[in-house]
């Protein structure tokens, strides 16, 4: 990323540095916004849960993927403090789902992969908790127009926030296909061998069959007929 | 704190971190035992720690420590590759005693280099904003890092996808010879065996 030549002709100033600390200060604190992302290995017929206390008129929201294992799909519900189901889906390879929360108290959401006798899947999940605040602190309600560093500031967060999305969705999509691509590797090496086996097999079991109809315990040569 | 989750009491969980090479990871956990008296999880209880162990891709233990029951650990990556990060307390105990379980606690932060908070309260306000432009560009290089190492996986990918064309094909072809000489030597045999048998 250039540091916008803005930057140095404003270092300057001393009076604005601090709004500009300020900025800065708001463009950092905001990349890392409230939430937690984690990769857990689900084994077959387990379910995972986790949970979270908000506070009530806080909107979350929760990505889930599944990265490798079976047919890449898992069960997913979310419950509210009460324990009432807001979110239930079943056999989901990916899903993204939002929600304000109207209860204070402790929001549960689980991953089930109950339905698979032998698959161990690898999920993926992404909680991230409440809004994202504004960069400025009071940039909405200006009544001048943003100086030049506070809106290259601006854009600069609002690129980094592209950048992380896009990192996640395309990592994640790689994990998943190699994932696939590996399973399928190994799928065609195996069969192959096993075909081959099974083709000699066959074809000498079919020959040795056919010689022993003609071989028979007669005294005479003469071989049995049709 | 942030999310938490139950385990048993001798049980493991274990969570898994894609990192590139170079890595700094910082985790905060807490850990609450469940007091079946009075019904909920106790603040803190003497005695309760955490093994906290971290496994590189290649299988070898990078961190294997006993933590309090409150704590943070870290770690940096020298490989690239998939790390896992395993929790299991030391109670001695059984889960015998009927609902008993541990709450634990867990943020982990990967890659983020954290500012020193204090020593940017500094009076030279110039000196405050570099400082947070050099962080902010550590912060970048972090990103490249990740690039970096995605551009490594998918290189992987696709040389997994070509073995596996490949494969395909040269299978295909040995099984195709195989087939027609098979063929052809099924039909020999049987010419050879039924001429000696007089039949033909």
């Amino acid at each position: 990323v250039a540091v916008p030549g803005a930057v140095r002709v404003a270092m300057l100033g001393a009076v604005r540095v601090a709004m500009r600390t300020l900025c800065l200060a708001a463009l950092l604190g905001a990349l890392g916004a409230g939430g937690t992302e984690l990769t857990l290995e689900l084994p077959d017929s387990a379910q995972r849960c986790f949970h979270q206390e908000l506070e009530s008129g806080i909107k979350f929201t929760l990505d889930y993927q599944v990265i490798s294992g079976g047919h890449y799909d898992v069960d997913c519900y979310v419950e509210d403090p009460n324990g009432k189901t807001i979110y239930q889906e079943t056999k989901k390879q990916y899903d993204s789902f939002s929600h304000h929360s109207e209860l204070k108290g402790v929001y549960t959401f689980c991953f089930s992969n109950e339905f698979s006798t032998f698959s161990h899947k690898i999920v993926y999940f992404d909680f991230q908790v409440g809004d994202e605040p504004p960069i400025l602190p009071d940039m909405n309600n200006r009544v001048t127009a943003l100086t030049q560093m506070e809106s290259a500031c601006v854009t600069i967060h609002e690129m980094l926030n592209a950048v992380i999305d896009s990192q996640t969705h395309y990592r994640l999509r790689e994990a998943q296909d190699r994932s696939r691509a590996e399973e399928l590797n190994g799928r065609v090496s195996y069969w192959s061998v096993g075909e081959t086996l099974i083709l000699f097999v066959v074809s000498i079991g079919q020959v040795m069959l056919l010689k022993s109809f003609f071989t028979e315990k007669r005294p005479s040569s003469g071989g049995a007929g049709t | 704190l942030a999310l938490y989750f139950h385990i048993g009491e001798r049980e493991e969980k274990c969570i898994i971190e894609d990192l590139p090479s170079d890595t700094l990871v910082v985790g905060n956990y807490k850990v609450q035992r469940w007091d079946i008296r009075t019904h909920d999880f106790l603040e803190s209880a003497p005695g309760l720690g955490m093994f906290v162990t971290v496994t590189t891709p290649s299988g070898e233990v990078l961190l294997s420590k006993l933590y309090g029951p409150q704590g943070t650990f870290s770690f940096t990556s020298y490989l690239s590759g998939e790390h896992i990060i395993c929790f299991q307390s030391n109670s001695t105990r059984f889960a015998v005693i009927a609902g008993s379980k541990l709450r634990i606690h867990l943020d982990i932060r990967v890659g983020e280099h954290f500012l020193d908070e204090s020593a940017i309260q500094a009076k030279d306000k110039v000196n405050e904003v570099n400082v947070r432009l050099e962080h902010l560009i550590e912060q970048i290089h972090h990103v490249t890092k990740e690039q970096d190492y995605e551009r490594e996986r998918e290189e992987k990918f696709r040389k997994t996808s070509e073995e596996t064309n490949s494969n395909i094909l040269w299978w295909a072809v040995v099984q195709t010879l195989i087939l027609i000489s098979i063929g052809i030597w099924q039909i020999k045999s049987l010419r050879d065996f039924f001429i000696s048998k007089k039949l033909v």
